[in-house]
């Protein structure tokens, strides 16, 4: 058998979430100047801090350059062509409740398999989805409000919250932080908020769908977690898009903060339109994301499922400033037909005996490029500071790519800092063995690929390792030939 | 006499560019045990591979009917659930993926081909936990890797378990009793006897005779350079025992 060119035949599959939703839709001109940054804020009625904030960002975006270190490969993109606020129409009123939200909207949800209507939610998962660039609707939210969890759309929270806001906003991640950032911070639509009270365990798992569907708009959601002393959140992020023939900017930025003995688990099911098999079309993917670990004992989770947008370029980090505190990255990115995926993780260690653990399981396949980019940064006060990292490079087909570029950068003698990495491939023997206990070739790789994955998959929330695994079985779908 | 579950007629396969398989012919029918014996790089794992549709050999001629079909335009996948199973002589580790699940999914797939429902997870641990006794194997092993960090009678064992578990209707055993200790040696002889019914049939591959005294064969056969030089019945294997391979290979050698 030509394994390995009849395995690449196993990737070629179709792209499900590439419906478009027929809905009216509010849309402002492409085009950014300084006046749509004031449009959005006023759009949004909001107050002069934040209006004010945006405006330096965009002052500063203005003298930014886009990067180009990643390895990675794109024709420019055009700021300008770009729109940069989408709502769907209101039908009268903004929506007050579900039963206000548009049908199709729902619709569009229930294709997603997202899981709005409260009584479905037999899970316990409270859902925010934003839509384009705006919150449709939250759920779940009287049950939180009685454990004292806000849990409610960025939009919402500049009137409910301003103090929290104007405390933590851009805390994590500053305005100048880098150009996607920073233009996220002058144009962001919408995203979602989170404060846990102090000592509170939030109920149940939070969770937000982003969904870009109207055409030539970007997104540019926010969101920003903050876990007061000792209390606990695990939040989960789906997002996925039409398939469209032009690329779809997506420029999110993400901000965490943990509080003494606070832990975060943030886990992302990232699906965005990855573009056709010839690489046409797709979301350009390049997200900002960072917690701190701004108290003792705090610690932040991120997991990542990666299998979606034509290009990612995104580093979720963590700043280990707290004692004691303990930051993770568990990664599956895969990278399939044009596909290009390049990720990692910064873990900054500041505190004394602060840890952090770092596994990354990258998949290529086809003309699939992936690269694994990562800084491990010891400050000279992390007496104590330990990291490992293990990354793990998996195969498919001839065509495909595996970088690894691990930076470490120890500037205290007494940390302890272990990498360890390897590529393979699937291997022949073990496809065979699977198709002797009578697996067809398509689900020997699945479960092969799933193995590969599991130390990953195990981080999930349960039925999120489901979707996760359902999810990378469908990008694995149609293979042998 | 029953109808042959397994022939081979004349079959001729060369590896790499090279002939391995010089015309082996061998019938097998329902309720036997046949016993494949010879020397090192004889072809016997080749035989028992290509049985089994891995990948790599080309067949250069002659035919293999399994229970009246033609065995070689088979996918791999086809021949285990039409219940051919293939006990590795060196089984693989597949890191991550749980030894149960695998176990499943491949009983699953058999009792489709029957138009079975698939098994219910109670039922299927039961069932399991039942047959690991039988084969002495430590719970543990079930939620492990598939032979991840297995010891090499532990991957031994698990073969049988999984034979055990999928009840083939043809069973190569590939030199399942290489590497074992007396005692899981007679544990696993038990194993296959428990397979062993008019129905069913069992080749094994095997350099020693220990295995045979558990497991008694109704017929030997012995594989040397490609070819079936000898075959006999049980006392054949005792007297490999006592004369070794040279007799049977100058005799062979005289021949051709
Ligand atoms: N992939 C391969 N490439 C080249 N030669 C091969 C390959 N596979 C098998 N052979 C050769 O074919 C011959 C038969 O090998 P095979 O593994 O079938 O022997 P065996 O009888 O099972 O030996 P043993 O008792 O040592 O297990 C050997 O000479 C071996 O080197
Ligand atoms: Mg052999």
């Amino acid at each position: 058998m030509s394994g390995n060119t009849e395995l690449s035949a196993l990737f070629d599959r179709g792209y499900e979430h590439g419906f478009v939703t027929d809905i009216e839709s509010d849309t402002i001109a492409a085009g950014l100047d300084e006046s749509v940054v004031r449009l959005i804020s006023a759009r949004k009625r909001e107050p002069k801090f934040l209006l004010d904030w945006r405006l330096r960002a965009f002052a500063h975006w203005r003298q930014m350059r886009e990067p180009h270190w990643a390895h990675l490969h794109y024709p420019p993109i055009d700021y300008q062509a770009i729109s940069y606020f989408s709502a769907p129409k209101p039908r009268g009123d903004a929506p007050k409740s579900l039963a206000d939200v548009d049908p199709k909207l729902l619709e569009t949800y229930a294709k997603l398999g997202v899981p709005l209507h409260e009584r479905a939610r037999l899970a316990g998962v409270a859902v925010d989805a934003v839509f384009d660039s705006v919150s449709v609707a939250t759920t779940f939210k009287s049950r939180l409000a009685e454990a004292g969890v806000v849990f409610c759309p960025f939009s919402e929270a500049v009137h409910s919250h301003p103090e929290l806001l104007e405390q933590y906003l851009g805390s994590v991640v500053p305005y100048t932080d880098n150009f996607y950032a920073t233009l996220n911070c002058a144009v962001f639509s919408d995203g979602s908020f989170v404060y846990v009270p102090p000592g509170v365990r939030c109920p149940m798992e939070l969770s937000t769908y982003f969904r870009i569907n109207a055409a030539n708009t970007g997104q540019f959601e926010r969101t920003l977690i903050i876990a007061d002393a000792g209390s606990h959140v695990s939040y989960l992020e789906g997002c996925t898009a039409p398939m469209r023939d032009e690329n779809q900017l997506h420029a999110a930025v993400v901000e965490l903060v943990a509080l003494d003995d606070a832990q975060i688990k943030y886990s992302t099911v990232q699906n965005w339109y990855p573009g056709d098999a010839e690489g046409r079309g797709g979301i350009f993917n390049f997200v900002t994301k960072r917690g701190e670990c701004r108290g003792r004992n705090s610690r932040i989770s991120w997991t990542q499922v990666e299998t979606g947008s034509a290009i990612t370029w995104k580093y979720p980090g963590c700043v280990l400033r707290g004692e004691n505190s303990v930051g993770e990255f568990y990664s599956v990115a895969t990278a399939n037909n044009h596909q290009q995926a390049d990720t990692g993780t910064k873990m900054i260690h500041i505190g004394a005996n602060s840890r952090s653990t770092i596994v990354s399981k990258g998949i290529s396949a086809g003309h699939g490029q992936n690269t694994y980019r990562g800084l491990v940064k010891i400050m000279p006060s992390a007496h104590g500071a330990r990291n490992f990292t293990r990354c793990d490079s998996l195969l498919l087909g001839s065509q495909c790519g595996a970088h690894t570029f691990p930076y470490l950068e120890s500037r205290n003698a007494l940390a302890t800092v272990e990498h360890e990495a390897s590529t393979s491939r699937i291997s022949e023997d073990q496809l065979f063995y699977c198709q002797q206990r009578g697996l067809g070739p398509e689900d020997a790789v699945n479960m092969i690929v799933s193995g590969f994955c599991r130390e990953v998959f195990k981080e999930l929330p349960m039925e999120f390792a489901v979707e996760a695994q359902n999810l990378l079985a469908v990008t694995l779908e149609g293979a042998v030939g | 006499m029953n109808a042959p579950l397994l022939q081979i007629d004349d079959l001729r396969v060369s590896v790499a560019g090279t002939a391995v398989l010089h015309g082996v012919s061998l019938t097998v029918r329902a309720g036997e045990v046949h016993a494949i014996m010879g020397p090192n790089g004889s072809g016997k794992s080749t035989l028992a591979h290509v049985l089994a549709g891995r990948p790599g050999y080309t067949i250069t001629g002659g035919a293999v009917r399994f229970d009246g079909t033609d065995l070689l335009a088979m996918a791999p996948e086809e021949r285990a659930r039409a219940g051919l199973f293939l006990g590795f002589q060196y089984p693989v580790e597949i890191a991550g993926v749980n030894n149960a699940y695998l176990l499943k999914a491949a009983l699953n797939a058999r009792r489709r081909q029957r138009g079975e429902a698939e098994i219910d997870a109670f039922d299927f641990l039961n069932m399991v936990r039942a047959k690991m006794r039988v084969m002495q194997i430590d719970e543990a092993l079930l939620t492990r890797g598939v032979n991840e960090g297995f010891s090499g009678g532990e991957k031994k064992r698990n073969e049988i378990l999984q034979m055990l578990v999928l009840e083939p209707r043809l069973a190569v055993l590939d030199e399942t009793d290489s590497g074992l200790d007396i005692d899981a040696l007679k544990v696993v002889g038990r194993g296959i006897n428990t397979l062993r019914s008019p129905d069913r049939a069992v080749a094994l591959v095997t350099h020693y005779q220990r295995l045979l005294d558990h497991v008694v064969p109704d017929q030997v056969h012995v594989l040397a350079r490609g070819r079936i030089v000898r075959s006999g019945d049980r006392e054949l294997a005792l007297e490999l025992e006592r004369r070794g391979y040279d007799w049977l290979l100058e005799a062979a050698a005289a021949v051709a």
